[in-house]
């Protein structure tokens, strides 16, 4: 699933600054999901700026809606009639959703409440780790389904490099959080399926241009437009 | 010959090599490379010239090289994928290889949130896996990595790092034996401080027999004192510093005295690590220190160095 975090306060109030009439849009599909975007979640933020004009003093009109999803038109047009009433929108949704959201209301003025961060696996209650890095080729079959390209601090197609320590990265998360190193995880896997041999061989570099760095991707599937 | 390098020529006359490192500035100041080259020239056979080092910025790898070049010491220049796509580094090794450079070192790179720049977008492109076989293909196929034919090859000395005190262990020894087959010519180990686990390494590099199809360098660190011996085993990544090296320089006083134990550890351990099959040269990486190496490198009784043709 796509995750995202909230952007935090400060930053949203410099955002809204001089605007008195916004709406707080969630979205009820990822973002929901982790507990970041959903309609609970922009009613209480909707909250939290009332609050805080209040406390300024200030007169404004902060409503909140929320979508099933705001990356589809169809759902978008279930609050069309709500963002009409709106010159200012700040949505909760992912990077997809926000520029769905700007996209279909070319008036309103859409500004982003989140940092969309990864495609995650929820590992455990509120935990989320990063699982795909989209590349757009996927390796998965040759190093034992765990991905170097995101899983690897330095994205080594020919792990583990010399940093890597019982089992752990050399590299710690922004928390000083401990890694598990990708290609310590790739051996093991690779050495139960008595695979060795894959080990053994040079991966050649990966084809990038199927990822973000091709330029912006488009997919069709001919096969599944509306004849 | 590969590249005719003075690194080369000392292998192939069957001779110990003994090569240091020469850290480029964190400035403009040309002179610092100058200076460095001067005092390593002749007391070495060849230096690495690092690249943004531990992920920090400095003056760069290639006019670093060069100017070594320039001052009587021969380039290693290395070359990290951290700040490169495949595009610059084949860019880059054209134009060394027009500036005369001949050894270079293959290296994925420490990770960027080391160094001062914690935000910058990590490139790799390319891993230093790739990187050997691209340099080796550039040089012997005479190819770009597209397939493009390239009418005047550089001609280089490739060379490589590898971590013996890495995990997991059981496959360092393949790891590199992976590099080989990707065409490294050279490798210089991490530093040594673990001699025992070291020798256990190369057990496993000479069962698969490695040591006949590569030049391989024992790396090792002078110690400058008891706290560099602690920072270096708590805090430097793939470090292997075991108790006992950093009790005996702690035993003697601060400043000269652990400066002068550092150094004569050094010494021991390059007599010991000269003794084991396989190793073909010794690489002293004595970091911002390499006014020790002249004096270490004589009292390991490495001094001078043959001339070799």
């Amino acid at each position: 699933m796509i995750t995202a975090e909230r952007k935090p306060l400060d930053e949203l109030l410099a955002m809204l600054e001089g605007k008195d009439k916004v709406l707080v849009a969630g979205c009820d599909t990822c973002v929901a999901v982790c507990l970041t975007g959903g309609e609970k979640e922009a009613e209480i933020l909707a909250s939290e700026l009332r609050i805080k004009a209040k406390a300024e003093g200030r007169s404004v009109q902060i409503e909140h809606t929320s979508a099933i999803r705001q990356c589809e038109w169809e759902y978008l047009d279930m609050i069309a009639a709500k963002v009409a009433e709106f010159p200012v929108v700040l949505s909760m949704a992912c990077g997809i959703g926000i520029q769905s959201m700007a996209e279909k209301f070319a008036d309103a003025y859409v500004l982003p409440a989140v940092n969309t961060n990864m495609l995650g696996m929820p590992q455990e209650h509120a935990v989320w780790l990063e699982r795909c890095g989209a590349c757009g080729d996927c390796l998965l079959a040759d190093t034992g389904g765990i991905c170097p390209v995101v899983r690897c601090s330095k994205s080594l197609m020919n792990g583990p490099c010399g940093g890597s320590h019982a089992g752990l990265c050399e590299v710690t998360g922004p928390n000083k959080e401990e890694i598990p190193c990708a290609w310590a995880l790739i051996y093991d896997k690779l050495i139960a399926q008595g695979r060795q041999d894959k080990l053994m061989e040079i991966t050649p570099p990966k084809d990038w241009s199927k990822s973000s760095s091709g330029g912006p991707r488009k997919m069709v599937r001919e096969e599944a437009k509306p004849v | 010959m590969k590249s005719g390098s003075n690194l080369e020529k000392i292998f192939s006359a069957g001779k110990f090599a003994v090569t240091a490192e020469c850290g480029p500035p964190k400035s403009a100041d040309g002179n610092v490379i100058v200076d460095k080259a001067k005092l390593l020239s002749g007391v070495v056979d060849a230096a690495n010239i690092t690249d943004n080092q531990t992920a920090v910025v400095r003056l760069c790898s290639m006019v670093s090289a060069h100017l070594a070049a320039d001052n009587g010491l021969e380039p290693i220049m290395q070359m990290t994928c951290r700040d490169r796509n495949r595009l610059a580094m084949q860019a880059d090794i054209l134009g060394a290889a027009a500036l005369g450079i001949k050894n270079i070192l293959c290296l994925t790179g420490d990770h960027g949130s080391f160094g001062n720049h914690p935000q910058a977008k990590g490139v790799f492109d390319l891993d230093s896996v790739q990187l050997i076989r691209m340099y080796k293909n550039m040089r012997d196929e005479k190819i770009f990595d597209c397939g493009e034919e390239i009418s005047v090859a550089p001609q280089l000395y490739i060379g490589c790092a590898e971590n013996p005190f890495a995990d997991p262990f059981e496959f360092r020894a393949l790891r590199l034996k992976k590099k080989v087959n990707a065409g490294v010519d050279f490798i210089q180990t991490q530093c040594i401080f673990n001699i025992p686990k070291f020798k256990k390494w190369m057990e496993e590099v000479r069962a698969l027999g490695l040591h006949k199809e590569v030049k391989i360098m024992a790396g090792l660190t002078p110690l400058k004192g008891a706290g560099m011996a602690k920072y270096m085993k708590n805090f430097v990544p793939g470090m292997d510093v075991p108790d006992a090296i950093v009790e005996r320089m702690a035993a003697v006083e601060k400043g000269e005295p652990q400066q002068a134990e550092g150094k004569k550890i050094a010494v021991e351990m390059i007599k010991e690590l000269a003794e084991v099959e396989g190793v073909a040269g010794v690489h002293i990486m004595a970091v911002e220190w390499e006014i020790a190496v002249p004096e270490i490198v004589a009292a390991a009784g490495l001094s001078p160095r043959p001339a070799v043709a």
